[in-house]
């Protein structure tokens, strides 16, 4: 009836997770309750979980991703705290099997449920306004994207309580995630979460391609679009090209799993290295759909902030699509000592060295642009600073990461550890910091608090430094990564190091949490009633804070590369005369939901074999998914009315403030 | 902004919105099929790099029988035919013809499904079924795979028949027979792909 779920699913011999249990149990009912006593179960549903406003799931996407950054950044200090306690022959406190779980789940969280929700959120809420657009090309897909990757998300948490998490690493290299090495349901979870949240991602891809390239508005040529807008672009293009490639790997894994199948086991054929390889060949673009829209966020923050144009901006661009091309011709350096030969390894070795040049290009682009520009230093600026400096240090290990001779000496060490944090944390995390304090204002209509904004800022630096500075160090003393105890007593003091430098990050996001605590206290004060209240260059500013629903009341006219800005000097007011004309937008849909729901149940249903009721999922998801096309009443006209009357408000809140 | 060129932007906009709506639809449409080919891509790649991993079991040139797969491949590559009328029948505007070649299509469609069922179910009674051999498991995935997409394909035929019916040609079912047709070319072209390197190269 129930498959392999029964009660011993449940950890209860393991304090850490029945406390974090409880505890997600109270903060669930609270927050349920909350919800339930303040009415606003309704609200919810109409104005945000069915909405296809891009807006509104940009928000929601931001939520969702700063909610697992904390899951997230627990898992990395319980590790830190073990590393540290678990030095000479000492135990620690996380048994392995709990660590393995740990470092497995960090990495997937970290990657999938927090570095990709905050760039598909940041695409979401940006590119629309950038463009001029009044939504994307399939605003319903939009909102199926959100929930498939909720649903994932979902996944991953109900396996910290029910049953448990892969033990693989987070890449589940075959065949250790194979049936044979790990029979329990980690590896299922790992299946089906990134499955689900994953075919959500590449419908995301899909949408935002065709937005970009066919919803531009009138005079915006494709190099008159903004930066941010170009490396979504291309990130997007990364993301048509490399998900399919984890949906079918995945399901291979997923075959050999379920039905017997020998892809990638040891015996009967398989080939283990072609899983990795698989993987790698979509994992490689994934770095580079992350980095891409980071390295957007910094070019608009930069040229805002210095009030200059972006200087270089045609090789930004072409420096944007060499490394889209680049990234699909270096995936071997992840596994260098595979033993593909030495003309195989200097290929690849090349081609990674080769990415440095774009990259150098885009960081002389912003020096050049910070040169005799009038920098504000605003806490966006500090982070684009903090990132310019370690995203170069972490660029400069991953050059020496890929030389093969090296790798073989670094290969599976902490070095590759300390890299790889130090791109990602250094360039996307602080990038996607950057965008939130920066489109902040557009989505809610007032600025974050500066204040606490920078103590943010300083801790995540010094704190990044700290935790990860010795772990380049412990390398070299011969340190691997994955490890759960170590003999050497001399690797401490490193370590110790290190766990501080994790405690200095962990006040960074209490600086944001408060940061957010104050900036909502003190909205009235900060509030942003221009709609440009940086005085920016592109086109989301030149609508109200937070823009209408409809994003312009009349769609822009684009005359150059920030056009917003030129019409600011030419002394022209951003406010929209009448007369206005119906606008055409699209009607919220419980479709959305209601798909992944059942594609939740499905992928739960398969992880514990429980047959029926993944037959239930399959069939909901269909049946939800017909009923959707079914449905002709999908769209709708804003009478003109309407829209007077919503920028009639807007222009007497300005000439209030004026 | 002036209100001088706004007249432009709404002209503009009406066009953007209504007149433009179908032909972004097919446009998507194009990007996920691109997409669809990468998961074909990785499969055949698989099947390339598996094809000698037969570990003591049957090779391809010992379980193909290409008589019954011309015949598939016939009825596949004539289904394509007969979608292509349904097409022309639309843009001539006459609905039942539309309905008729959808059915036609629908019926060889399924004549191909039916045989690469009896094909499956075959191999597996004689023991060589997926989990035989690591050849073995990426022939059925791989073949099962564009199995599956035709049988969505049917699916998807049926959902149309039922649109046609209850709501004729209009701004919403034409852009979806449009979409439909590319689908059902696009799979014609993997399965030729499926034929020359699977199956021909098999039995070579």
């Amino acid at each position: 009836m129930f498959g392999k779920l029964s009660i011993d699913a449940i950890p209860f011999h393991d304090p850490i997770i029945m406390v974090v249990a409880v505890a997600m149990a109270l903060g669930g009912i609270a927050l349920l309750g909350a919800i339930t006593y303040f009415r606003k179960w309704k609200w919810l549903w109409t104005e945000w979980f069915t909405s296809v406003d891009h807006k509104k799931l940009g928000i929601m996407y931001f939520i969702v991703a700063l909610v697992m950054l904390i899951r997230g950044f627990s898992d990395a200090i319980m590790m830190r705290t073990q590393l540290a306690m678990a030095s000479a022959g000492a135990e620690g406190y996380l048994p392995p099997e709990h660590y393995d779980q740990i470092f497995t789940a960090h990495g997937v969280i970290m990657i999938f449920f927090v570095a990709m929700p905050m760039v598909i959120g940041l695409m979401n809420l940006v590119v629309p306004l950038q463009i001029g657009a009044r939504d994307v090309a399939y605003p319903f897909l939009n909102n199926l994207s959100f929930w498939l990757f909720a649903a994932g998300a979902i996944l991953v948490n109900i396996s910290l309580v029910v049953g448990e998490f892969a033990k693989t690493g987070w890449l589940a290299y075959a065949p250790l995630s194979g049936i044979e090495y790990s029979p329990g349901v980690g590896v299922d979870y790992w299946i089906w979460a990134l499955q689900i949240s994953g075919i959500g991602t590449t419908l995301t891809g899909i949408n935002f391609f065709v937005t970009i390239l066919k919803m531009r508005t009138k005079g915006m040529t494709m190099f008159r679009m903004p930066i941010f807008t170009w490396t979504s672009l291309c990130a997007n293009v990364l993301i048509i090209a490399s998900f399919p490639i984890l949906t079918a790997t995945i399901a291979l894994l997923t075959l050999d799993r379920y039905l017997g199948m020998h892809f990638f086991t040891n015996d009967f054929g398989g080939n283990m290295m072609m899983y990795v390889n698989l993987i790698w060949a979509w994992g490689h673009p994934e770095v580079y759909i992350l980095i891409l829209p980071a390295f957007g966020v910094f070019s608009e923050v930069i040229a805002t902030f210095a009030r200059k144009r972006l200087f270089g901006y045609n090789t930004m661009v072409w420096a944007t699509v060499a490394i889209t091309l680049l990234s699909f011709i270096v995936w071997l350096h992840h596994f260098f000592t595979m033993g593909a030969g030495a003309n195989v390894n200097a290929f690849f070795g090349i081609m990674t060295m080769i990415i440095a040049i774009p990259t150098g290009v885009k960081v002389f682009n912003w020096l050049f642009t910070m040169f005799r520009g009038r920098l504000e230093f605003t806490s966006p600026v500090l982070w684009t600073l903090g990132f310019i400096i370690t995203f170069t240090l972490g660029g400069m290990t991953g050059v020496m990461l890929a030389i093969p001779g090296a790798n073989f000496v670094l290969h599976n060490s902490l070095f590759v550890i300390a890299h790889f944090h130090n791109v990602i944390i250094g360039g996307v995390l602080f990038g996607m910091l950057a965008g939130l304090t920066y489109w902040f204002p557009k989505a809610f209509g007032f600025t974050l608090n500066e204040k606490w904004g920078k103590r943010s800022f300083w801790c995540w630096l010094i704190g990044f430094y700290l935790a990860f500075m010795p772990l380049y160090v412990l390398s070299f003393f011969g340190a691997v990564r994955r490890m759960q105890s170590y003999e050497t007593a001399e690797w401490q003091p490193w370590m110790l190091l290190a766990w501080v430098g994790a405690v200095i990050i962990l006040f960074g996001i209490l600086c944001t949490v408060i940061q957010f605590y104050v900036s909502i206290r003190d909205r009235k004060q900060n509030q942003d009633v221009t709609g440009d209240p940086w005085d920016a260059r592109t086109l989301e500013w030149s609508t109200s804070s937070p823009a209408p629903f409809y994003n312009f009341a009349h769609l822009p006219d684009v005359g150059g590369i920030d056009s917003f800005w030129a019409q600011k000097q030419e002394g022209l007011k951003s406010v929209s005369e009448g007369p206005y004309q119906d606008i055409h937008m699209p009607r919220n849909t419980v479709a959305g939901p209601i798909i992944s729901l059942f594609a939740l149940i499905f992928g739960f249903a398969l992880v514990w074999h429980i047959w029926w009721l993944a037959a239930v999922g399959a069939i909901g998801t269909f049946v939800s998914f017909l009923a959707r096309v079914f449905n002709d009443d999908i769209d709708y006209y804003v009478p003109a009315s309407e829209v007077e009357r919503i920028e009639r408000e807007h222009k007497e809140r300005l000439e209030m403030q004026a | 902004m002036t209100t001088e060129t706004m007249s432009n932007h709404d002209a503009h906009a009406e066009g953007h919105e209504h007149h433009d709506a179908g032909g972004m639809k097919i446009f998507g449409f194009w990007v996920y099929l691109m997409s669809d080919l990468v998961i074909f891509g990785s499969l055949f790649a698989t099947y390339a790099v598996l094809m000698k991993g037969t570990a003591g079991g049957p090779s391809g040139a010992d379980i193909f029988e290409l008589p019954l797969i011309l015949i598939s491949t016939f009825l596949l590559l004539f289904s394509s035919f007969t979608y292509g009328m349904a097409v022309l029948a639309m843009n001539a505007d006459r609905v039942a013809q539309v309905k008729a070649w959808l059915a036609i299509t629908f019926l060889l469609g399924a004549g191909f499904i039916g045989l690469e069922i009896y094909e499956f179910q075959h191999l597996i009674h004689e023991g060589y079924g997926p989990d035989r051999s690591a050849f073995l498991s990426s022939f059925f995935t791989l073949v099962g795979t564009h199995g599956l997409h035709v049988f969505f394909g049917l699916v998807w035929i049926l959902v149309m028949l039922v649109q046609l019916q209850t709501k004729g040609l209009n701004d919403m079912t034409r852009p979806r027979i449009m979409c439909l047709s590319l689908f059902w070319h696009f799979l014609d072209i993997v399965w030729i792909c499926v034929f020359s390197f699977v199956y021909l190269m098999g039995v070579l």
